[in-house]
């Protein structure tokens, strides 16, 4: 009895630390909208900060605490600072614009904290007169743990007064539902955006502050957090501070004691939790329809097909791509190869986003399974290329048949969540079952066969098969697929009621979207000779849908611009220098101030105003 | 910023400067003999840049006594692989494509350990795997192309198994991070101990996500166990947090914990004076060791970076003293010639003679197992002892039937 | 004969009755209003003849047909075509698109994925805006249109779908006196060249007046009055509800 006791507290601290981040998240989202991958990068920061403060002033108590505060005041004005010289200048970019800004903010903080801090783990002081434990029904239980405890209560009850009982937390509230609402009531929306933001970042601050006696503080928090805290924000329902709250106890309950009965499920589980809660309830447990986001992605101007030169385009790039292997040496045809490749995952994803106003967050999941699929096909059917080829897009398409069954039901950010939480689920089985995919180890000796092996014969293979499937792509733009696609995200009203079934039309979408990555996967694993748990993990996902943004989701063109001007820049950037998350952030973060439509809609708007000069 | 920071800034602006092109080298005989080395120095910095360092001092002691093969020099092309496979294995391609390197090395995870020895197979080109520890590496997975200096899994799992069966503890539990590497030390701890003990039995274990370990219900699920012992795999900042809060809660009084790597000074430094007291652990007590070998690597290695050794740096060094000597030793730079020179190379390490073995391409190299203390506010290692790779490894017929799977 | 058969719909939300017993019928050729008072229960009384929401009870049958717990989109397949109050159009579409989407969905070919689109049923939609008077502007994105010129817009993708019951909710809200008088005129002679059946609501009672051939008016869920324009007119509890007398 005393065990399940001490495990429950055990459970509780844990909420703690998973509530006071993710009530930062919730908070930002709520009024700005922005999702912000940089959420995670300021509780590293929090940690970091924390752990200098206290490494020079934490032997007592005073200073300790003070520690603490002073840091998370520091990463709230970093949040600040964030907002007035980065996300304010975004607004009126087509929303998700900002959250690659922010993923620009991820690199840059991760090379600076290694370059502050250097590169090894830092075990911070303990809290003075916290450092022993006490007997709870003879069970010894960490002082400082019960601390925690009672701050996660505290400072839901002091987020309450500020936003019931102060004129600024109406205001927030106000605009948590209706932007419009609060310029009308003649807040300045950049100011309070501003002290949202400075909010948001200092209780990510303070409450990787608090880890310093806790944990190591390492380069890695940034990651382990960020995705923790969404899957809390989701599954407590958006904006809804008390359901992120109910939310982190829940998931602090089912890490003590899931792994009691299962310790392997540590993997998936809150993945898990996310899924059968998104499947149950479509605004997670106290979100309300009200305050869930519209689609996505922005309605852009009519696509247009166009004429002239501009209309054989496409397929003089296919020819000029063609000709390379004459001139290019091999190195640089694989970079090329995987160019189309990622052009293909990225205007797979383009499809669901640009179109359909579906944001995925977990299209690496078909990336993967198309890999998988193809390795698996060769390892234990002892299939031959072209029959592997066919294998992946197959194993893709089912599971985004499968996944997208359920993801199609649910719109906005809870859309995402759930594609993220199919993803880890598909990555975690991949990660887990030995005996089939080899675990993280992996899959290797996925060669091709001889006549395909030379650098420019898979070159030209992967210029035929993925560069036709880019083509078709870009038909079914054109083809009622694509303005189907397009109604339902206009007006899913409207469309329903000239006798669109939306739903169906996004599910299909979801499949076609999921085989063509999975057919990018194929050819990847070919070109790569292996497969691994680590081609449909979270990062891969970001990457794809970075690339679509950086290329601009308003124009067809887009995601094929942003996936080679990512991966050329990722693959020199990382040949020259180690910092090359630096160099990259710092573009990134150049590219959305000069290109706030995207590098494509930027071209588009530069030809668009010649034309009409 | 502490002064440690800024000598480790100071450390990578000048290896930033020691990698740039040599073209001021350029006065001798014939073309630089190049080296393709990748590893995860933005993912685990920690761990590879005193790696890097270890085999900058390597190649500048090879140039230093004349280089190889008549006066040529060694010349490392270095690139971060980002700790991702598929881009360890474009880097490899473009290392051999572009920049002709003679053979690859490097890898500190498993997984990517294994991509790039399945591309060097395919491209028959020699890779010597420095740090990867999974054991498919040289066995079920083995090439003709690939070798590896670390100790294994298995080894490293039998020279804990040697010390542990000496403990009376009759119940254990195991704590280890959930992957291959965390899955395999355990599953061979179990096998070699029950062949050692049958007496003993496995009561509780623990799977946590590696770099995600929820420490307190993780401590209180292992003590309800109520075992003897505890065999841990964790490692790292799931290491910090696990020995923090079994100390809290008191999972260790009275409890032998024999632990995988921990007394290796990048994971027992950091925890500074709080470094748990009496572990049975595989490690290496730079600061102890005082052999001619060590003794000698250790001043050059403090003389040239200002700051101590880790395993890192032993295993960096080594690994290019190797591939040094296999180049000497083939008379060429052609890959097949130096896969044979590879094959049975004898070289001496800073931990003494190691052998690349003819049979598995397994280097001997050893770890040294002892116990944990604190000495001077810092962890450090006592009552040691080098336990030589060469007697850990199961029979030649064993391994020779991994290797034909 | 009649075409749609409404009996005793009921409709509540929370507790709220919205709808409570509505019963008329419809047949082709006539334009029906609905009117009432804001909250009368107009919108929710459309929203559940074209299945956007489900009647707690009741039944509604077009040509003996039920349509209760249809969607919207068989239930348009069944002949109901509707405009929305607040106009909902594919706004990154263009006037003809938007058009020819509806008669896309009408051919069952909206997973073509290699055919443009934009050629498809081009000049039927194109002659359909000419009837409505929008064919000027068939080439313009309907994001950018004005309001009154999204209701024809509208009207033309209900036409497409060629439907026998027409459904419009406050088809001449936000446009101009003139614009109105000449948009409920197209109704009226499309009802005759057509042989369709309009329902719709409407505030401005010039509107009503001028072209319902008859009216049924609704006051907190209830009908309470039904009948020719001049009758429904004289009504005194029309008068009521509409004069604020206390009822």
């Amino acid at each position: 009895m005393s065990f399940y006791l001490v495990q429950f507290l055990s459970g509780l601290a844990t909420a703690a630390t998973l509530f006071l981040v993710s009530s930062g998240l919730t908070i930002v989202f709520g009024v700005t909208r922005i999702v912000n991958f940089a959420h995670g990068s300021f509780y590293m920061l929090g940690a970091y900060i924390g752990w200098s403060l206290i490494e020079r002033w934490g032997t007592t108590p005073m200073g300790f605490w003070g520690g603490v505060a002073l840091a998370s005041l520091a990463v709230g004005l970093l949040g600040a600072l964030m907002e007035v010289g980065l996300l304010r200048r975004l607004y009126r970019s087509p929303e998700l614009f900002q959250l690659l800004a922010t993923f620009g903010v991820v690199l840059i903080v991760q090379d600076v904290a290694s370059a502050a801090w250097g590169a090894e783990d830092l075990l911070g002081r303990r809290a003075p007169g916290l450092k022993g434990s006490v007997d709870i029904l003879d069970q010894p239980f960490p002082l400082y743990d019960l601390v925690l405890i009672g701050l996660g209560p505290v400072v839901l009850g002091l987020l309450w007064l500020l936003f019931n009982r102060t004129r600024w937390g109406t205001l927030v509230r106000a605009a948590t539902q209706d932007r419009e609402m609060a310029s009308a009531l003649g807040v300045d929306p950049a100011r309070l955006f501003t002290g949202v933001l400075f909010l948001g970042s200092a209780l990510a601050g303070l409450g990787g502050a608090l880890q310093v006696p806790r944990e190591a503080v390492t380069l890695h928090m940034d990651m382990a957090i960020v995705v923790e805290a969404f899957v809390v924000v989701v599954v407590g329902g958006m904006g809804s501070l008390t359901g992120a709250f109910v939310a982190s106890l829940l998931i602090g309950q089912l890490q003590a004691f899931g792994i009691l009965i299962f310790p392997q499920i540590t993997l998936v589980l809150v993945f898990l939790f996310m899924a059968v809660v998104l499947v149950l309830r479509p605004y997670g447990l106290l979100g309300r329809a009200e305050d869930a986001p519209p689609t996505a992605a922005s309605t852009g101007p009519p696509l247009v097909l166009a004429s002239g030169l501009g209309r054989w385009a496409p397929a003089l790039l296919l020819a000029a791509l063609a000709l390379v292997p004459l001139v290019a040496g091999d190195y640089t045809l694989i970079v090329l190869t995987e160019v189309i490749i990622l052009a293909l995952v990225a205007a797979s994803l383009h499809l669901l986003i640009g179109l359909g106003g579906l944001v995925s967050f977990g299209h690496a999941a078909y990336f993967g399974l198309g890999a998988y699929g193809a390795a698996l096909a060769v390892k234990h059917l002892a299939a031959p290329m072209p029959l592997a080829l066919a294998a992946a897009p197959l194993l893709a398409g089912a599971g985004a048949l499968l996944a997208g069954w359920f993801c199609v039901r649910r719109s906005g950010l809870y859309f995402a969540m759930l594609t993220l939480a199919f993803a880890q689920i598909a990555w975690s089985v991949v990660f887990q079952w030995y005996g089939v995919t080899g675990g993280d180890n992996g899959i290797l000796g996925v060669w091709p066969p001889g006549w395909a092996s030379g650098k420019a014969a898979y070159y030209w293979l992967t210029l035929a098969l993925a560069g036709g499937t880019l083509l078709l792509l870009r038909r079914a733009a054109f083809a009622p697929f694509g303005y189907t696609l397009r109604a339902g995200r206009d007006s899913a009203l409207r469309a329903e009621a000239v006798g669109i079934d939306v739903r169906r039309h996004q599910w299909l979408a979801f499949a076609l979207a999921g085989a063509s990555a999975g057919l990018a996967g194929g050819l990847y694993a070919f070109s790569k000779g292996s497969v691994f748990p680590t081609l449909m993990a979270v990062p891969v996902s970001v990457d794809a849908l970075v690339m679509v943004l950086m290329g601009g989701i308003q124009t067809l063109s887009g995601p094929v611009v942003g996936a080679a001007v990512f991966h050329l820049l990722e693959t020199q950037a990382m040949s020259l220098t180690d910092w090359w998350r630096l160099g990259l952030g710092l573009v990134i973060v150049l590219l959305v101030l000069v290109f706030p439509k995207g590098i494509a809609g930027f071209a588009r708007d530069l030809w668009l105003r010649r034309v009409d000069r | 910023m502490n002064r440690r920071h800024t000598l480790l800034l100071l450390g990578a602006a000048a290896l930033f400067a020691a990698t740039q092109p040599v073209a001021s080298y350029a006065q001798t005989s014939g073309e630089p003999i190049r080296v393709g080395e990748v590893n995860s120095y933005t993912g685990l910095p920690a761990f590879t840049i005193p790696y890097r360092q270890g085999w900058q001092l390597a190649v500048e002691e090879v140039n230093g006594a004349g280089g190889l093969l008549g006066g040529r020099k060694l010349e490392v092309v270095s690139r971060d692989d980002a700790g991702k496979p598929d881009d360890a294995v474009r880097v490899a391609q473009e290392m051999v494509s572009n920049e002709k390197v003679a053979l690859l090395a490097g890898t500190y995870f498993s997984h990517v350990g294994l991509a790039v020895a399945d591309f060097a197979a395919r491209n028959k080109v020699p890779f010597v795997a420095a740090e990867p520890l999974t054991d498919a590496i040289t066995w079920t997975k083995g090439n003709r192309y690939t070798f590896r200096l670390r100790p294994s899994t298995y080894m490293q799992a039998a020279m804990l198994v040697e010390e542990a069966a000496k403990l009376p503890a009759k119940r254990w539990a195991t704590v280890a991070p959930n992957y291959e590497y965390g899955q395999s030390a355990v599953s061979w701890f179990k096998q070699l101990l029950q062949e050692k003990r049958p007496d003993v039995e496995f009561v509780a274990e623990q799977w946590p996500v590696q770099g995600k370990l929820e420490a307190g219900p993780t401590v209180q699920a292992l003590a309800a166990a109520k075992p003897d012992a505890i065999f841990n795999v964790t490692f790292g900042a799931d290491l910090a947090k696990f020995v923090r809060e079994g100390d809290g809660r008191g999972l260790f009084r009275n409890r032998p914990v024999v632990s995988l790597l921990t007394g290796e000074p990048e994971y027992l430094e950091p925890m500074k004076d709080e470094a748990p007291e009496g572990w049975i652990v595989t490690g290496y007590p730079w600061d102890q060791i005082d052999t001619p070998e060590h003794k000698a690597f250790r001043d050059a290695y403090q003389a040239r970076f200002k700051e101590p050794p880790r395993q890192g740096s032993v295993v960096g060094y080594t690994t290019f003293k190797a591939i040094a000597a296999a180049i000497d030793k083939a008379g060429s730079t052609d890959p097949e010639k130096i896969v044979d020179a590879l094959s049975g190379l004898q070289v001496t390490s800073p931990f003494g003679p190691v052998t690349f073995r003819a049979l598995d391409h397994q280097a001997t190299m050893g770890a040294y197992v002892g116990k944990t203390t604190v000495k001077d506010g810092r962890g450090t290692m006592k009552d040691w002892h080098y336990a030589d790779g060469a007697k850990y490894l199961p029979s030649d017929e064993a391994v020779a039937k991994l290797r034909a799977e | 004969m009649s075409l749609l058969v409404v009996e005793n719909l009921q409709r509540a939300f929370g507790g709220v009755k919205a709808v409570r017993g509505v019963s008329f019928a419809l047949a082709a050729g006539e334009v029906l209003a609905l009117i009432g008072p804001n909250g009368a229960g107009k919108s929710t009384c459309f929203n559940l003849l074209n299945g956007q929401l489900r009647p707690d009870a009741g039944t509604v049958r077009l040509d003996g047909v039920d349509l209760v717990g249809l969607p919207p989109r068989r239930i348009w397949r069944l002949g109901v075509g509707r405009t929305f109050q607040i106009t909902a159009t594919f706004a990154s579409m263009t006037v003809a698109e938007n058009v020819q989407m509806v008669f896309l969905s009408r051919a069952h070919r909206l997973l073509g994925l290699w055919t443009p689109a934009a050629g498809a049923f081009r000049d039927e939609a194109l002659a359909l805006l000419d009837r409505v008077g929008m064919a000027a502007q068939a080439d313009r994105p309907c994001g950018v249109l004005a309001y009154g010129d999204l209701k024809r817009v509208e009207l033309a993708m209900a036409l497409a779908g060629d439907p026998k019951i027409l459904l419009m909710d406050e088809p001449t809200a936000g446009m101009a006196p003139g614009e109105r008088q000449d948009l409920m005129a197209l109704t009226s002679s499309l009802v005759r060249e057509r042989g369709l059946a309009v329902l719709f609501t409407e505030h401005d009672m010039d509107v009503v007046f001028g072209h319902a051939t008859r009216i049924i008016v609704l006051d907190r869920g209830q009908l309470i009055a039904e009948g020719p324009p001049d009758a429904v007119r004289a009504d005194p509890r029309v008068q009521a509800v509409y004069l604020g007398s206390p009822a």
